[in-house]
């Protein structure tokens, strides 16, 4: 199962969805000739794109639109927030390559503010899926649900398998309480490798893939809160807006602190280059994601 | 068209010009633009769109969207002479307790999408009419669309994106009253040559007078006025119609009118001399 045998087995099923691109066709290249009366291309405009899946949305269809998640959300991001936010229609906004996926493109295609400028519109949720696994497993209940979603595009190769999406709730690997490590989209992964490495040196650690940054799961973040030593987030994200200002939020709003170790860019792009020399030369990697773990927890216990 | 339905159409907008000037207090409005659309709408919904609150819900129903959401006054005026909405919610504009205010949304039966920020129900009519052409129905989209919001990139992007998809179901109407919110819109981004500008993106162009509901009702009845294009009127309108005090001037943009001078601008409607205003035009831009 793909993306694309996703997406086709949906209109197959309800002819209310639209997939719709701006000239962004590598999530469904090899099937829109198989679907001609649910697929529009409108060329590079993105703007156009949201302004179209509005309308198609107050005709009762169901827009899925695809572009560079840079250009989806910032250049069409007063679209977004007026037409689909304000109008609260179920338009589903597909960005690709977002965070460290856009490895050598350079600053203009990184999307590392799109889930802080996404959750920062009313009616607008936000999903983060781990890798194609999780997507998949995830979007089938995203697509039917009537609100309008930005969707983190993840086609990566999954190292776990996932289990049943439930709206509202984080996914959880484990229920250690030396550490909780709180994640979402493609650096899961990393994460999912960091708590071995951790649990080989000894550490109880609990992994929380948050799957939708929007609606959070504050349930699941307090327990940790209350039941772990420390906190780490992990996000391909600036520190502003992501999951790191979420916890804080989450923390401020039930009258509680914690001991917390953030991995995310501090208020700079990152180096473009090869994806996994990027995660080496920007210390996203397990192995020195567990070593500042390691260190931390030393005064954290 | 007969003497009956024009007398009829007169008489409609002179009443919507009415409701309009009365919305100029109390907090104000953007009444230029709604005067100089005012005939448009009129014309629209009573002698060419199929809409009414028996089709609301109904998907073969045609479409109307105001790209230009500032001048709504025009809109809710026109919906009260259509008895969509009570005469007396008027009386509520920009309170909160009702959902009458400065820029269109759809809590007002009637209206179909929200606007306010320029150049964008162009995109939203084209996803309807788009849709529409999809399921081989046959409705007119209509939206209405400023000049000065002409300067607008997404105006261009989306005419070139309706082009390319031949949404001949969709009609632009330009209400081409030469001002923008401050200026004349020649004096700042100059449009001239229009015409050439949107054949040029693909579209099928007449001019009109915005005011004259002879050739409203001439160039309407031959929409679309080419197979595969989208249609454009372009509506030459003047801005302040029918108030000689206000029209064509710059400084009467956005005006938040006294008592005594919104009565005087009534009587100046129906012909009575040129009413001293002493209120300032409120720049909001």
């Amino acid at each position: 199962m793909t993306y694309e045998d996703l997406i086709f087995e949906l209109i197959n099923k309800d002819d209310r969805y639209m997939i719709m691109t701006s000239e962004n066709r590598s999530a469904m290249r090899n099937i829109t000739a198989k679907i001609k009366n649910n697929f529009i291309d409108t060329g590079i405009t993105e703007q156009t794109l949201i302004g179209m899946a509005a309308g198609l949305a107050l005709r009762g269809r169901i827009p899925i639109v695809h572009a560079l998640a840079t250009f989806l959300t910032m250049r069409a991001f007063e679209f977004i927030r007026t037409d689909i936010g304000i109008g609260n229609l179920p338009v589903k906004i597909v960005g690709a390559v977002p965070g460290f996926l856009s490895d050598g493109n350079g600053p203009t295609h990184q999307a590392i503010e799109d889930v802080s400028i996404m959750r920062g519109i009313p009616n607008v949720n936000v999903f983060c899926p781990a890798d194609e696994d999780d997507m998949l497993k995830c979007l089938p209940k995203i697509f039917e649900s009537t609100s309008p979603f930005y969707i983190r595009y993840n086609n990566t190769k999954p190292v776990v398998e996932h289990s049943k999406f439930e709206f509202g709730k984080a996914e959880m690997f484990g229920e250690g309480n030396d550490v909780a490590i709180l994640v979402y989209g493609f650096l899961f992964s990393e994460a999912f490798k960091t708590k071995q490495i951790l649990e080989s040196k000894g550490y109880s650690v609990r992994l929380i893939n948050i799957r939708t940054p929007k609606p959070i799961d504050e349930k699941a973040i307090l327990k940790a809160v209350d039941e772990c030593k420390l906190i780490v987030t992990i996000e391909d994200h600036f520190i502003t807006g992501g999951l790191n200002t979420i916890l804080a939020e989450v923390l401020l709003r039930n009258k509680k602190t914690a001991n917390v170790l953030p991995f995310a860019f501090m208020n700079k792009w990152f180096k473009p280059g090869l994806l996994n020399d990027v995660l080496e030369y920007e210390g996203f990697t397990a192995k020195q994601i567990s070593e500042k773990i390691s260190k931390q927890i030393a005064f954290s216990i | 068209m007969n003497k009956k339905k024009l007398k009829d159409l007169e008489q409609t907008a002179l009443r919507v010009r009415e409701h309009i000037i009365r919305l100029s207090g109390n907090g104000g409005c953007f009444i230029g633009a709604s005067l100089s659309c005012a005939d448009l709408i009129v014309y629209l919904y009573k002698e060419f769109l199929n809409i009414s609150p028996k089709n609301f819900r109904n998907p073969k129903r045609d479409y109307f969207f105001l790209s230009k959401g500032h001048d709504v006054p025009a809109l809710y005026g026109t919906y009260v002479e259509l008895g969509w909405l009570e005469e007396a919610r008027l009386k509520n504009h920009l309170k909160t307790t009702d959902n009458i205010y400065w820029h269109p949304n759809r809590n007002i039966p009637g209206i179909e999408f929200h606007s306010g920020s320029l150049g964008h129900n162009l995109s939203v009519a084209m996803g309807v009419a788009m849709d529409c052409k999809l399921r081989k129905q046959r409705n007119k989209i209509v939206v209405v669309v400023g000049d000065g919001e002409l300067n607008e990139g997404s105006m261009w992007e989306g005419l070139l994106v309706a082009s390319a998809y031949k949404l001949d179901n969709l009609i632009i109407v330009v209400d081409r009253n030469q001002f923008q919110a401050n200026m004349q819109t020649e004096d700042l981004i100059p449009l001239k040559p229009l015409t050439k500008k949107f054949s040029a993106f693909g579209c099928s162009v007449k001019k009109i007078n915005g005011h004259n509901f002879e050739q409203m009702g001439k160039a309407f009845s031959k929409i679309p006025f080419e197979k595969n294009k989208i249609s454009v009127v372009i509506a030459e309108t003047v801005r302040g119609k029918g108030l000689p005090s206000i029209q064509k001037r710059a400084d009467r943009w956005f005006v938040n009118f006294k008592k005594e001078e919104i009565e005087q601008l009534l009587k100046e409607l129906h012909g009575s001399k040129k009413t001293k205003l002493t209120s300032e035009t409120i720049v909001a831009r």
